[in-house]
């Protein structure tokens, strides 16, 4: 079959393009998707490991950051709507000032 | 065939996931990450995890990023964004996303990722799992959600008018 | 070998559930005739002969195929033309999961009619079915139309509050056959429950059933749940196609009652299994007998769970031109605070009662 180790390079590589769609991309929504990017190649990583060491405590941890990254996008995007309603913008860069 | 199917998915996930770097308009970027999600979802059903797999599909892709559309919809309905961010910006960060990309591939050299064995979880291995081992997180997990839930009705509520 | 077999199931899967989805068509528009007192659609005919009009659905599709493809301006085309066929391919995509009967032996090799069984099979289904959300918010977005966009937000938005309902009522289910295998539920249904009642999930989660019932019905998102649509006072997310791809969307609409009527066959009502029947025969309850060939049986089988699925189909399109629409606050008060909290209600109960049991 296909060895773990493939998978595991391509959690990596998802990681990677993760940080860079974080770092390049200058709008809180299409950031915050960059983040949801990182949490599934790290899911990814895990089922791997799961897989490779039979290891099904793997899996269940994996259930955990899906469930959490649910609710942290529920809060996340809500916040991002009272942003812009405040605002009236999502770039970054006028969110510039500390007082709402 | 496994083998093909791998490589299919794992391509068209790495690819939708450039289209979405790529993308300027958000919606697409959400759209392009939508098929990003499933194909992981098909990857997790390759390495033996089928029940991870469907609730990958269900909860990211299924609900997650249709919440990620039904916000961009609602505030950008006037076309998307250039990008007018520095080039040098976009160079440094792609030079120390590389650096990271060799860092983690160095690091996982000394990583032991023996011969995966055959077969695939059930279900039920999880779901023994979580009531069993895990029934504290599990337990803390539902308080988080209703927090989640209650915290963003309060939040995106609009306040009435006195 | 194992390839062309699973080939021949794929295609005869696809072929009944075409045309089953194309006399659907048919059937609605007789059943609403007999409703209101019309005699429907009648006139299609080949070299004259009319037969009820059951050639109706062929003309249908010929009309469609040869409508203009029309491209509203300034939408997105390319997100315009692919809503359509994602709606449809997720739909299409349920029937894979489906047993359509018990294993039979043909040559010495076992086959199962069903395509694909996989050990999380209802959660393929449920999942499946989300995803078909997003043909309903594209076709809105890329319209370039401020109504139907509006009917794609409303109908996500239904479909998303549903879906909670549905996978709730689910749970009780798995818990009394404990098993997320389709053909695996099935086989469990065989048994008798009290020495004469056929063990349906029917009978074990009645409470589970109703709620099931409702938000299948609000996930086929017709009438009384037709709130993304309203084909006769509101506009809906499909408003801007035409031809083919409105074509398409109609269908998804049919299949999803088929997907709705074989879900609920399998789950509440026994799928393939018939009252009393067991590999070598009737076994009837009052002590009688009727013994039967193998392959009597499967034929049997097949045909209690294709009555099933029409029975049920039949039912969607008799509630469809019975009851009148809801108003989009009381869809919503009924999904999120009725439906879902007696589902929760359901599946404590439930665990109680295994736990009494046991």
């Amino acid at each position: 079959m296909i060895p773990a180790s493939y998978f595991f390079f391509l959690s990596i590589i998802l990681f990677v393009l993760g940080i860079i769609a974080f770092f390049i991309k200058r709008d809180l929504i299409t950031q915050f998707m960059a983040v949801e990017i990182m949490l599934n190649a790290a899911n990814l990583a895990f089922i791997a490991l799961a897989k490779s060491h039979h290891f099904v405590d793997a899996q269940v941890i994996v259930f955990f950051i899906i469930t959490v990254a649910a609710a942290e996008a529920a809060i996340g995007l809500a916040i991002i709507l009272l942003i812009f309603r405040q605002k009236k913008s999502i770039k970054t860069e006028e969110i510039s000032s500390m007082k709402g | 065939m496994a083998i093909f199917l791998f490589f299919l998915l794992s391509s068209v996930c790495v690819g939708a996931v450039l289209g979405m770097i790529l993308s300027k308009n958000q919606a697409y970027s959400a759209l392009f990450l939508v098929l990003a999600f499933t194909c992981l979802g098909g990857l997790f059903g390759l390495i033996g995890a089928p029940f991870m797999a469907v609730v990958q599909i269900i909860i990211y892709a299924g609900a997650i990023m249709v919440l990620f559309i039904f916000v961009i919809m609602m505030i950008n309905l006037r076309e998307g964004l250039s990008s007018e961010k520095k080039k040098w910006t976009i160079a440094f960060s792609v030079v120390l996303a590389l650096v990271l990309l060799l860092e983690l591939v160095l690091a996982s050299k000394g990583a032991s990722l023996g011969q995966s064995p055959e077969g695939s979880v059930s279900p039920k291995e999880i779901g023994q799992l979580l009531f069993t081992k895990y029934l504290y997180p599990f337990e803390i997990t539902s308080v988080l959600i209703i927090a989640a839930l209650v915290g963003a009705i309060v939040l995106v509520k609009k306040k009435e008018k006195e | 070998m194992d390839i062309v077999i699973v080939l021949i199931k794929i295609v005869l899967a696809l072929v009944w559930f075409l045309v089953l989805t194309l006399y659907l068509t048919w059937l609605e528009r007789k059943e609403s005739a007999v409703i209101q007192d019309r005699v429907g659609a009648n006139r299609a005919s080949i070299f004259g002969i009319r037969i009820l009009g059951l050639f109706q659905p062929f003309a249908d599709a010929i009309k469609m195929i040869f409508k203009e493809d029309f491209v509203p301006a300034f939408s997105k085309k390319f997100l315009h033309t692919l809503a359509p066929f994602l709606s449809f391919f997720f739909v299409a995509i349920c029937i894979t999961a489906m047993p359509f009967g018990n294993d039979i032996m043909v040559g010495g090799r076992t086959i199962s009619l069903q395509i694909f069984d996989a050990n999380v099979g209802l959660l393929f289904v449920l999942a499946m079915l989300s995803l078909g959300i997003y043909g309903i918010l594209l076709s809105g977005w890329a319209s370039n139309n401020r109504y139907s966009l509006l009917g794609g937000i409303r109908g996500a938005a239904q479909l998303i509050s549903y879906e909670v309902a549905l996978g709730l009522s689910l749970v009780g289910l798995i818990m009394v056959f404990p098993s997320l295998k389709l053909s695996e539920i099935v086989q469990s249904q065989g048994g008798l429950l009290f020495g004469f009642l056929p063990k349906w999930g029917v009978f074990l989660q009645p409470l589970g059933f109703i709620i099931f019932l409702f938000a299948a019905l609000a996930e086929t998102k017709r009438v009384p749940f037709d709130l993304p649509e309203g084909e006769s006072e509101i506009i809906g997310f499909f408003t801007e196609y035409g031809g083919l791809k409105w074509g398409l969307f109609m269908m998804t609409d049919f299949m999803e009652i088929i997907i709705v009527s074989t879900l609920l066959t399998t789950l509440f009502f026994g799928g393939w299994q018939v009252p009393w029947l067991s590999a070598d025969g009737f076994q009837f309850p009052w002590g009688g007998q009727w013994q039967m060939a193998r392959w009597l049986v499967i034929i049997f089988q097949v045909l209690a769970f294709n009555i099933k699925v029409f029975f049920f189909c039949w039912l969607q399109i008799l509630i469809r031109w019975t009851y009148p629409r809801f108003r989009y606050d009381q869809l919503m008060d009924m999904g999120w605070k009725l439906l879902v909290p007696l589902s929760l209600v359901n599946i404590v109960g439930t665990g109680l009662l295994l736990m009494v049991i046991k």
